[in-house]
């Protein structure tokens, strides 16, 4: 399946009804697809906004869905004018510099650079980039050791201890260790990534490992007999062995693992985030709740449904590129 | 000296309740160019010799010697047909065979060569049209069609095939058994095949082994099929001599060795079969 053909996917009934015209039996699928979410959707946002009404905080009401929405606008609009006051910085820079050499083409003229305050979408970004380092990381221990142990069963023994006691340790545990290791080791007089950067990542790595190394050592050691009988006739070495029969079998489990890993590692990050100050979402979560305005809590509830639906979007990527890598076109993936 | 020799292979496999001695004493030797069968009950350790003939079971006494050299590991110049095809799924039937041709003549053919080697092969048993499907794509006798393709190629000097026809429906393993005469009677190759099918092993073979039942199992009878090449299945099931050599093989299967178990310890022999493997 390409890529293209991937994509498309979830827009096929609407493709075809605009390729096609719309049939009855379209037409009843379709008034079904879109008006049973709406209605559990509607149902939601009722019970919400009547259970918001009745909670009372020292930062008053529990914010219902209006006031969630009136300050995400707000953080939408935080962000337009904080990007436009830098902007106008920027062009008074270029006029003003722009006289100078105008009246003297000699004149040393002084090019300064403005950062922005970091804003909601800035912290946005952090988050995904601190949280793609963190698993990509945890992927790249987590899969060459689930292949080891699943190929060879001693070394699984060996291991499996130490996996299963590590696995269920929170993020929470690990991060002041984390901290402490990073602030230690990593010093330098002009860090590439601040050391927040680097704890939220290792904290994140560490936590997410396990799912993909356990279900890439399953995946591995599941190879059939049969196909582990060619592989020795064929007397294929070692590499060949591992990259033709092997890692094709595993392939499946291997992304349940990864799935299962990045669902963890975007978990993770916003704990560490908050208690590592690593400017992404999870400092904007704590900072709100710090900051304690009437506001915090609106800002706060726009924060974790951000948070839901960016999780929810990185599954979707693992899965779409699930169907891309897998070999087995007709396999269920959901 | 003979070609392939197996020389009083005795198997024994450990279970939970002690040994379990599948091979007794299985002497049997083979010439080159000649199509044996073993044929024999199920359970009657037909897998085992022809597993321990590839090298991927040692066996416990005694030994193999193909051309005066002694069989320890599997290889590719024993190559297996097995019986559920075993191609890779995530391969397309060219790349299926490539593996196979790229791993025994990577070093004594050039890129060209092999591609033709590949392409002859999968020519051999009439695949040349679908050579770029996947397994998943094509029918069950094609996926075997494939199977013997990527064992040819591998130019063994002897071929293994494990029950090749057993999954297949009665015509289209009529067509296969054609082809492989026909590709036997090109090339002259070496095979043993293991079969349930007494029809299959009188058209096929030049030897019939005929296997005791297990446990300890061993060479019961052997019968030489003197039958004319090529052998044509429409001119031969009127023929006296064909059908003498059917009913010698179904008085050893149905008579001398016939087998009359109870149903619990059928059970408990599928129990140990189930332990050898694991």
């Amino acid at each position: 399946m390409s890529i293209s053909a991937v994509l498309q996917q979830p827009l096929k009934p609407f493709i075809k009804i605009a390729k096609e015209g719309v049939s009855k039996d379209d037409a009843v699928s379709l008034f079904k697809a879109l008006s049973l979410p709406i209605l559990g959707l509607a149902i939601f946002l009722l019970l919400w906004q009547v259970a918001a009404q009745n909670i009372v905080t020292s930062l008053g009401n529990f914010p219902g869905p209006g006031e969630v929405y009136n300050q995400a606008s707000n953080l939408v609009e935080e962000h337009r004018v904080e990007r436009e006051a830098v902007q106008k910085k920027y062009e008074r820079q270029r006029e003003r510099n722009e006289k100078k050499l105008a009246k003297n083409p000699d004149a040393q003229v002084k090019w300064r650079e403005y950062k922005s305050r970091i804003t909601f979408f800035d912290q946005i970004g952090t988050s995904l980039i601190t949280v793609l380092c963190g698993f990509i990381l945890a992927s790249l221990i987590a899969i060459p050791i689930g292949i080891v142990i699943g190929l060879s069963a001693s070394s699984y023994q060996a291991i499996n201890p130490i996996i299963q006691i590590l696995k269920p340790v929170s993020p929470l545990a690990w991060l002041p260790l984390v901290t402490m290791v990073v602030s230690a080791v990593y010093v330098s007089d002009d860090p590439a990534f601040s050391k927040s950067f680097i704890v939220s990542m290792i904290t994140v790595s560490l936590c997410c490992l396990w799912p993909t190394m356990i279900n890439t050592a399953v995946g591995v050691a599941g190879v059939s007999q049969d196909l582990l009988n060619v592989s020795k006739v064929l007397r294929l070495n070692w590499f060949t062995h591992v990259k033709k029969i092997v890692l094709p079998s595993a392939i499946p489990l291997m992304f349940t693992g990864l799935r299962l890993s990045l669902g963890i590692a975007w978990m993770v990050l916003i704990a560490a985030e908050m208690l590592a100050q690593n400017p992404g979402l999870g400092k904007f979560v704590w900072d709100e709740f710090q900051n304690g305005s009437s506001n915090s809590l609106g800002r706060i509830m726009v924060a974790i449904l951000v948070i839901g639906f960016i999780g929810f979007i990185l599954d979707r990527l693992m899965l779409m590129l699930q169907k891309i890598v897998n070999w087995d076109k007709n396999a269920v993936v959901r | 000296m003979n070609f392939l020799e197996l020389t009083k292979v005795d198997m024994e496999f450990p279970t939970p309740k002690g040994t379990f001695k599948a091979l007794d004493c299985v002497d049997l030797n083979i010439a080159e160019g000649e199509f044996v069968s073993l044929i024999g009950h199920s359970g009657c350790g037909k897998s085992t010799v022809l597993n321990i003939v590839a090298g991927l079971y040692e066996a416990t006494k005694g030994g193999v010697i193909l051309e005066g050299k002694e069989v320890n590991e599997p290889g590719p110049e024993r190559a297996v047909v097995f019986q559920n095809h075993s191609l890779l799924p995530w391969l397309t039937a060219y790349q299926n065979v490539e593996l196979a041709v790229n791993t025994v003549f990577s070093k004594t053919k050039s890129k060209a060569e092999i591609k033709d080697w590949i392409e002859h092969n999968l020519e051999l048993v009439h695949m040349s049209h679908a050579m770029h499907k996947r397994p998943d794509e094509i029918s069950g006798g094609m996926k075997q069609r494939v199977g013997i393709a990527r064992a040819l190629a591998m130019q063994p000097k002897v071929l293994l095939m494990d029950e090749p026809f057993g999954a297949l429906d009665a015509l289209t393993r009529a067509h296969l058994q054609d082809s492989v005469m026909e590709i036997q009677n090109k090339l002259g190759n070496t095979i043993i095949m293991i079969t349930h099918d007494v029809d299959e092993a009188v058209l096929l073979s030049d030897r019939i082994v005929m296997m005791t039942n297990g446990p300890a199992a061993t060479i019961g009878e052997i019968l030489k099929v003197e039958l004319e090449r090529p052998r044509d299945r429409l001119a031969l099931a009127d023929n006296p001599e064909y059908n003498h050599y059917r009913s010698e093989v179904l008085r050893f299967l149905y008579e001398k060795q016939r087998k009359v178990e109870p149903i619990s310890s059928a059970k408990k022999e599928s129990g140990d079969k189930e332990s050898k493997v694991a």
